[in-house]
């Protein structure tokens, strides 16, 4: 892993089943690249979290993701409506899921604070009306300062 | 506790179609029974076995994230064959059984899957 790799997908908005691919693809790359089982799991984990995060609350976006020798970066950039208070929306049990989405299993309100809890750095920006950018870092070597 | 046990204990069906010998070969120390996927997703241990009672693909990919061995469904639900063709590709075991999640939990329990805990 000399070279930065760098990999980017689409994420359909209108296809809930299809939800997770980018994530999946991205878990097949990091297992090929001998990555350690533990941060394969939680740089995965929070992808997906985020996906499903673009799927159903900003009608889908876009997933970058670049993996150095030293970490992972993972940022996922949408056109949807936009957090207006970040600070709640990171709040364990915060969430604004239709009961549609609550019936398929999401909706709890864990997602983002399941990304913090696995994600060395998470940052998200988001403007109300134009969207939002949620992007993380996974080192795979102990942060020199975190 | 072997796979094939864990679907004696149930009284499970298997969904795809593995035989008795496959499913011996997976070894399952551990289980979650939820129907909440963030809840799942945030217990970053080894998950062996996931219960759950909701049916659509995002829990097969849930669990393809938390590295789970196989899936079985209860309350006898089973999911549509695309669902079951995710779970085939990731070569993932996937079981129904009728009985409702606290008592396929409290089966496994008393059959000795305790995950360590007692
Ligand atoms: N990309 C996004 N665009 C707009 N709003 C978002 C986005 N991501 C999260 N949110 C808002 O933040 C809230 C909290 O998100 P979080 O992922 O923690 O919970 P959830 O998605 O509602 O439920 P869960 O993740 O448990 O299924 C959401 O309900 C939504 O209001
Ligand atoms: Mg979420």
């Amino acid at each position: 892993m000399d070279n930065k790799i760098i990999l980017s997908y689409e994420i359909d908005g209108g296809n809930f089943s299809g939800a997770g691919e980018a994530s999946s693809s991205v878990k097949k790359v990091l297992k090929q690249l001998g990555v350690d089982s533990d941060i394969i799991r939680r740089v995965v984990i929070s992808m997906y979290e985020a996906e499903i995060n673009a799927v159903i609350h900003a009608g889908g976006g876009r997933a970058e993701v670049e993996i150095s020798p030293d970490k992972i970066y993972v940022k996922f950039t949408d056109d949807g409506p936009g957090i207006a208070d970040v600070q709640q929306a990171m709040r364990e049990g915060f969430s604004t899921a239709s009961q549609k989405i609550r019936e398929m299993g999401f909706g709890a309100g864990m997602g983002l604070p399941n990304i913090k809890s696995y994600t060395d750095e998470i940052r998200i920006t988001s403007d109300v009306g134009k969207g939002t950018v949620v992007e993380m870092v996974v080192y795979l070597q102990e942060p020199v300062q975190k | 506790m072997k796979l094939n046990i864990v679907k004696d204990l149930l009284g499970a069906r298997l969904l795809t179609g593995e035989s008795d010998e496959r499913l011996a070969r997976f070894d399952i120390h551990s289980a979650c029974g939820s129907d909440l996927m963030s809840d799942v997703l945030a217990f970053v241990k080894d998950q062996g076995l996931l219960l759950t009672g909701l049916v659509n693909p995002q829990v097969i990919r849930t669990a393809e994230m938390m590295d789970v061995v196989a899936i079985c469904f209860v309350r006898g639900k089973t999911p549509d064959e695309s669902v079951l063709a995710l779970a085939r590709e990731r070569g993932m075991p996937i079981l129904t059984t009728r009985y409702p999640l606290f008592i396929a939990c409290g089966r496994l329990y008393n059959g000795g899957l305790t995950c360590g805990e007692e």
